[in-house]
Formats: C-alpha cells, sequence, structure tokens
C-alpha cells in the first residue's frame, strides 16, 4: 500500500506533464514558471530549515565516539573516532560527508538456528550509498553543460571521461548506468528486505521513485527518443539569462523530465533528503568531543536562587552554637 | 542562531552554487539563450540524404551505422527512397554539402557540449 501509494504519485505527476505539454502545449508552464518556482522553493526552504536547527542550542559537546578519547600524554588518542580539536572533528565530518564513513560500520544482526544472535559486517548500503550519491553529483554537474556557455572546459572533460567506454552514439556514460543501478538496489533492498520493508513509509519510496523516474526519462531522452539538445539548452539558457524560450524544438518527454526534476527540488525541503544540509548539523558528528578539557556553558542557564551552608550558618549561628553543634566559622 | 558564521558561510555557498549558473551568465554578458545559426549549404546540392529534422537529432545513429556497414561488411553505396544512389562516406557526401565543419557541425556540437570522435580519424575538409 504504501509502496502503490508512491507509486501512483508519480505516475500522476507523470501523467500531469504529459497531458499538460504533449495535449495542451503548457510548454511556458513546465519549462519557465514551475522550474522557477521550484528553485526558489528549494534554495529558500533549505535556508530556513538549516536556520531552524541552527537556532538549538547545543549546550554540551554530544559527538558520538568509537576511539580513545585524548587524555594522559601516554595514552594514544583516536582523532578522528574521537576528535578533540575543531580541525579533527572537520577532518571527521569531511570523511562522513564525502564517504559516509557511518554506513561503513552498519552491523547486520542476525538469530541463527538454536536462538544464537550474530552480528556481522554489512557494507552493501555504504556501496549502494556511495554509488548513488557520487553518480548523481558527476551526472549534475554533467548537466551543467545546458546552463553555461560556453560550456566550462571541466564539464566537457568530465563528459568525455565518463563517456570513455564508447559505447553506442551519443555514448553511454557510466554515470546514468551506475546511477540507475544504485537506485535500482536501494529500491530493492527496502523492497526485499522484511525488516527494512517494515520500516519503509510513502516518504522513503516516493524519492526513489522519482529519482527513478529522472534517471529513466534522461535516458529514454538521450538513447532512444533523442530530443532537440539545442533546443533543450535554449531552454536552460533562457532561465539562466531571464529570457525564457518556449523550446518548441524540444520533445514532450523532455518536459515530463524537467517536470520532476522541479518536484524534487520543490519536494526536497520538506522531505527527509533534508539530510543534505543536516548531516553538517549533526551535534553527535561535527563537535569535537573536550568536555572535559574545556569548559562549555549551558545558554539557557538562568541564575538559580541557592542557599549556601555559609549563609545557613550565619543565619543560625546563635541556635548551632546553643545546641553545640560545631561551626565552620566561630 | 548558534555558530551563526559557519552556518551563513555554507548557506551562502549553498545559495552561490545553487544560482551559479545565474551569476556565470550575468559576468559573460549574457547570451547563449539562442542557438547558434548553422550555415545551410546551397540549394544547388539537393536534397539530404535523410529528412532534416530526423537529422537534427539522430545523424549520429546514421553515422554510426555507415561506419560499420562499410568498414566490416564492405557495403560502401546506399539506394535512397528518392532513387539516388549515395556513397556511404562522411568525408565525401556528407561534407560534400556541409563543406565547412566549423560552420556546421562544431555550431551544434559546441553548444551543447557534444565531442564526437568522427573528426579524430577524418580530415575535415570535403572530398579528402
Amino acid at each position: 500500500m504504501r509502496i502503490l501509494v508512491s507509486l501512483v504519485a508519480v505516475v500522476a505527476l507523470y501523467l500531469l506533464a504529459w497531458v499538460g505539454v504533449g495535449v495542451l502545449g503548457l510548454r511556458t508552464l513546465f519549462g519557465t514558471v514551475l522550474p522557477y518556482a521550484a528553485l526558489a522553493l528549494f534554495v529558500c526552504g533549505v535556508a530556513y530549515r538549516v536556520v531552524r536547527w541552527a537556532a538549538v542550542p547545543v549546550p554540551f559537546r554530544i559527538p558520538t565516539t568509537c576511539g580513545q578519547q585524548r587524555s594522559l600524554e601516554w595514552i594514544k588518542p583516536s582523532p578522528l573516532e574521537n576528535p578533540h580539536t575543531g580541525l579533527q572533528a572537520f577532518l571527521r565530518m569531511a570523511l562522513e560527508v564525502l564517504f559516509f564513513r557511518s554506513l561503513l560500520r552498519n552491523t547486520k544482526a542476525e538469530v541463527r538456528a538454536g536462538g544464537r544472535l550474530i552480528q556481522g559486517s554489512s557494507k552493501w548500503l555504504w556501496a549502494g550509498a556511495l554509488a548513488f550519491h557520487w553518480c548523481f553529483l558527476v551526472v549534475l554537474v554533467r548537466h551543467t553543460r545546458f546552463f553555461t556557455e560556453p560550456v566550462p572546459w571541466c564539464v566537457n572533460l568530465l563528459a568525455h571521461l565518463d563517456g570513455f567506454l564508447q559505447v553506442g552514439v551519443p555514448a553511454m556514460t557510466l554515470s546514468s548506468v551506475v546511477l540507475l543501478g544504485a537506485l535500482g538496489f536501494l529500491l530493492a533492498r527496502r523492497l526485499v528486505t522484511g525488516q527494512v520493508r517494515y520500516i519503509s513509509l510513502p516518504a522513503d519510496y516516493f524519492p526513489l521513485f522519482l529519482l527513478l523516474s529522472i534517471v529513466a526519462t534522461g535516458l529514454l531522452l538521450r538513447h532512444v527518443v533523442r530530443t532537440d539538445l539545442s533546443a533543450v539548452k535554449e531552454v536552460a539558457m533562457g532561465l539562466v539569462t531571464f529570457a525564457p524560450s518556449p523550446g518548441e524544438g524540444a520533445h514532450w518527454l523532455f518536459y515530463v523530465h524537467l517536470f520532476f526534476v522541479s518536484v524534487l527540488l520543490a519536494y526536497f525541503p520538506f522531505s527527509k533528503l533534508m539530510h543534505m544540509g543536516g548531516v553538517f548539523l549533526s551535534p553527535t558528528r561535527n563537535l569535537a568531543n573536550n568536555n572535559r578539557a574545556v569548559r562549555h556553558i549551558n545558554p539557557w542557564d538562568y541564575p538559580v536562587k541557592v542557599h549556601t551552608y555559609e549563609e545557613y550558618e550565619g543565619e543560625f549561628r546563635e541556635k548551632l552554637k546553643t545546641a553545640g553543634i560545631p561551626l565552620e566559622k566561630e | 542562531m548558534y555558530d551563526g558564521g559557519k552556518v551563513v558561510f555554507g548557506l551562502a555557498l549553498f545559495v552561490a552554487l545553487c544560482t551559479s549558473p545565474l551569476w556565470l551568465s550575468v559576468a559573460r554578458g549574457g547570451g547563449g539563450a539562442e542557438a547558434p545559426p548553422l550555415q545551410m549549404p546551397a540549394p544547388a546540392a539537393g536534397k539530404c540524404v535523410r529528412d532534416g529534422e530526423w537529422m537534427r537529432n539522430s545523424h549520429m545513429e546514421l553515422l554510426n551505422s555507415w561506419r560499420d556497414e562499410v568498414v566490416r561488411e564492405g557495403k560502401r553505396s546506399e539506394q535512397l527512397a528518392d532513387g539516388r544512389v549515395i556513397e556511404k562516406s562522411l568525408t565525401k557526401t556528407c561534407l560534400g554539402c556541409h563543406t565547412d565543419k566549423t560552420q556546421f557541425c562544431d555550431r551544434c556540437h559546441d553548444y551543447v557540449g557534444v565531442k564526437p570522435f568522427c573528426f579524430d580519424c577524418h580530415v575535415e575538409t570535403a572530398g579528402g
């Protein structure tokens, strides 16, 4: 059911764009208005959520650590697992953001015959996630050829390397194939593994189906439909130069592709995809573990009215003396 | 906001990256919103071997199949639907009409950032 809802939503989006452009010819709406609106929503929405997160105080250092903290000189510390300085925390974050180190440590628990609990390393999620994210980045960077004129040499070089197998014309790019495979794996993981399927929600399936649709329409446009790329670039450059182009030469499937991307951008700030910004703001990752070396003042501490023993003794001095109770100060 | 400096720096970087094509376009003085014009062959050159619209999107498929048929099967000529017999040759047939590669092929390829490997082997002048 949760799978079906997400699938129906993506199919409905596809039909919407197909009817909108293929039948009604609303090229300006799907090619100009919606992309602008989606980009604005994406940028403002992500910024808003990041600012909201940053407004939450983190009074104490709460990093999750798995290595020796810096202590005595002759005990070897583990700076990446248990950073002591800002720089070490930065390096730890860099490894987390670029290589998903916490996923690498993913383990799997299984009850074997006789009720024995087995725990083992499970690297598949890490491998799938790494493949997906890096390929998505490469595909994204390759797409800047549509948004820049002239195309930067580095983008051309990346596209050249990406298609170096020279399979077919236009050359099949490795990144899109791996991207499709990785997305397929991440979806299959949710569908096949019972425990993961049990905790999967429409919010998990929908982005996967949406991304799969984006990749599928992109591959179709490149290898099967083969739309007029000049017309596509005219639409993209029209957006960049604020001189929108109707893109009459572009195939309707291009507008479906563009609409899917617009939906992804607009949906982004409301969804779990916000982990893109959230990973940088994780207090269990981005803090140096120096609770014992540096004093951290809680920003919401308010002055508490206290009655010290010294004051107490002063208040009841005579009575205490009479009762023969020893005093701190005579 | 806590750690305001770092958060604002990160957000500024994010917004700058997302909108970088806009700034780059402004810095380069706009332009590029229209595909460059192609230098079409003189009408005397006759009709193209395929429909123009189809060629615009799928000429690479034709060239690729020509390459395979000529190099691997030795079939050097083709009879078109209108009866003409042509030689399957990029250099002789295609460049025979579209004489200047820089004014025709390169225009679109450079615009959309495509680097075909045809001219890794083929000479660029017609009739070579």
